[in-house]
């Protein structure tokens, strides 16, 4: 692993709404080292989601530098195809979305394991059991998600982020479903995932206290990080 | 390690209404075009069956519409036409003749048949040369008439079955008040001998005052004989008409391969209709998933992983629509077989409705086709999703 996991330079993507040019991410630079946990906040519009969705390899910028792992994803207008960005998203990347998305007909243990029904991993029926007790949810691996508390749902989808080894996990207000009791055990977990197993995460939230469980924050206002 | 077809599956088993339906839609697609095909080939074994089973090749009525004729032969038929009995001396001289028999159709109307009355026939037949010709009838009871001029009637299984008569019973005449003994009760044979009435054919003539006079000689060529030009040859007789089977055969399966066209008209629009029950389905079962979609290519899925599993869910609702169908038409064909003699003025005796394996295979081969076709453009749609779309959707 490289020392940055993600560096950018320049970051620029620009929507057109209407006739309106949008620019929600303007001219980003940063680096998100390997192993760090990062907080992304800021107000709703800001540009939070964008500016992860281009980190996570899901939308291209529409200029700038990208460099993940020290792999060149975005240089000035080239990108990769989106078969090697799925490759880089496979390999890299896990994420966790506001909501769920569990398929409601498959198990806990299913779920988790969907990303393997596309492709093979070694060792994969291994970290399904590991990732199970790691998240405390281990009982409910023959459960439906319907039969799952809010909780309990959010961490079969981290489970299943994880599980094919990311290096870097993106968690899109993962607590937005969740009440604050759930809130703090989801920022527990991902504080562990830091520290025990040296994650590298990018959060984005609205939550303050759950902002403060990361080692920096940064705070986009109008698609440009505020000093 | 889960696999992309149990992960259709149970895609499925998420509205189970709405795939259920689906299910019975291609179901009844399927039934429609296995219960065709089924009785496209029914329709021809039976009635070539019909046929052959009439003992002979060849038969001469009083001239009149050849169709007409068939008919009577076929059906029996009330618009009766008659012709003069030493045409039996004039055949029975040719050479290409191994046998003949003269036969005498007459039909009365019986006011105690059915609710409002019906139509009786009763077909006369020479007893030294018609079980001869019809030697694969065997006798449930009894046996043939014991003279010529007996006043005795033989009755094709059915027959008795319906005027509920045993050998040795009495069975009158309708309009002529006269009873005649049954003496004989046929075994079932399949063939339209099931529901006749068999009387010698001079007792006929006599009954009905009919003396001298057929409606019908059924003529057995020997082997060898060229029954083309010995068909040509009776054309020269006055008076008759000629009625090849063959071409009574021939003329019926060309009308059969008209009605062919249209069963699989039918068949394909049922098959469309299936095809657009199926393209809706699964497109709005895309469109509901539009982010779930999204998310599985952001856990890695490639656009053609998305267009695999659609395609597969596709699939297995075809292949269950079929099994179900084809459990339908096996199960359903009697009933679809009583509905389609309602509908046909003339319908062959035997099974109307044949069910095999290759019947079974070709539509499961169809449906899966269906399956395969229709589930394309959702498929294509869906692989077309791009994570971003769905996650963009969840706010900024």
């Amino acid at each position: 692993m490289n020392e940055n996991a993600i560096s950018a330079e320049n970051l620029t993507k620009i929507y057109t709404r209407g006739i309106e040019q949008v620019h929600a991410v303007d001219h980003i630079s940063l680096d998100i080292r390997a192993g760090e946990f990062v907080s992304v906040v800021g107000p709703s519009g800001s540009g939070k989601t964008t500016l992860i969705n281009v980190l996570g390899c899901l939308d291209n910028p529409t200029a700038g530098i990208l460099t993940i792992d020290g792999r060149a994803v975005f240089t000035d207008g080239r990108s990769l195809s989106e078969r090697q960005l799925t490759r880089i998203r496979r390999e890299l990347f896990g994420y966790i979305f506001q909501k769920f998305y569990l398929i409601p007909t498959l198990t806990v243990e299913e779920n988790i394991m969907l990303p393997f029904t596309f492709f093979r991993k070694d060792g994969a029926s291994e970290n399904v059991s590991r990732l199970l007790h790691l998240l405390g949810i281990e009982r409910r691996k023959n459960h439906l998600p319907g039969q799952l508390s809010g909780g309990e749902m959010q961490r079969v989808a981290i489970a299943r982020a994880l599980v094919n080894n990311p290096r870097i996990l993106l968690a899109d207000e993962p607590t937005g479903n969740l009440d604050t009791a759930r809130s703090e055990e989801i920022g527990q977990t991902l504080t562990e995932l830091n520290q025990k197993q040296g994650l590298t995460i990018i959060l984005v939230t609205h939550n303050p206290s759950l902002a403060q469980t990361a080692q920096r924050t940064i705070t986009i206002h109008d698609g440009k990080i505020k000093k | 390690m889960i696999s992309i077809y149990k992960v259709s599956f149970k895609n499925l088993l998420r509205k189970r209404t709405r795939t259920i339906l689906t299910i019975f839609g291609i179901a009844l697609s399927a039934w429609v075009l296995a219960s065709l095909l089924g009785f496209n080939k029914g329709y021809e074994a039976s009635l070539s069956r019909d046929i052959d089973n009439m003992g002979f090749q060849v038969l001469l009525t009083a001239k009149g519409c050849p169709y007409e004729a068939a008919t009577l032969m076929l059906k029996g038929g009330t618009g009766l036409r008659y012709m003069r009995e030493d045409v039996v001396q004039q055949v029975t001289g040719e050479p290409e003749v191994e046998r003949v028999t003269p036969m005498l159709m007459q039909v009365v109307f019986d006011p105690n048949k059915g609710e409002s009355g019906g139509i009786s026939a009763y077909l006369g037949v020479d007893p030294v040369t018609f079980p001869k010709m019809k030697s694969f009838l065997e006798f449930r009871q009894g046996g043939w008439f014991t003279d010529p001029d007996a006043m005795e009637v033989v009755m094709g299984y059915e027959a008795a079955e319906l005027e509920q008569r045993e050998a040795g019973d009495m069975l009158l005449i309708p309009e002529k008040e006269v009873e005649l003994k049954v003496v004989g009760i046929l075994k079932r044979s399949g063939t339209q001998d099931d529901g006749t009435i068999f009387m010698p054919v001079r007792t006929v003539q006599t009954l009905f005052n009919k003396p001298g006079e057929l409606t019908g000689l059924g003529i057995k060529v020997k082997q060898d004989a060229d029954i083309v030009a010995f068909e040509e040859k009776l054309y020269g007789l006055p008076d008759v008409q000629v009625v090849s089977l063959a071409q009574v055969k021939q003329t019926i399966m060309n009308l059969v391969s008209t009605a062919r066209i249209m069963v699989f008209s039918i068949a394909i629009i049922a098959v469309l209709i299936a095809m657009v029950g199926v393209i809706n389905t699964i497109l709005m079962s895309v469109f509901e998933r539009f982010q779930e979609i999204g998310i599985l290519k952001s856990i890695g899925a490639m656009p053609w992983d998305i267009f695999k599993l659609i395609w597969i869910e596709t699939v297995i609702l075809c292949f269950m629509g079929g099994v179900v169908g084809t459990a339908m038409a096996f199960g359903l064909s009697k009933i679809t077989e009583v509905l389609i003699r309602n509908l046909l003025p003339y319908a062959p005796t035997g099974s109307l409705i044949q069910l095999d394996a290759r019947l079974v295979i070709m539509t499961m081969i169809s449906v899966l086709l269906i399956g395969v076709v229709s589930g394309m453009y959702p498929a294509w749609k869906a692989a077309r999703i791009r994570p971003l779309e769905s996650i963009r959707s969840e706010g900024n």
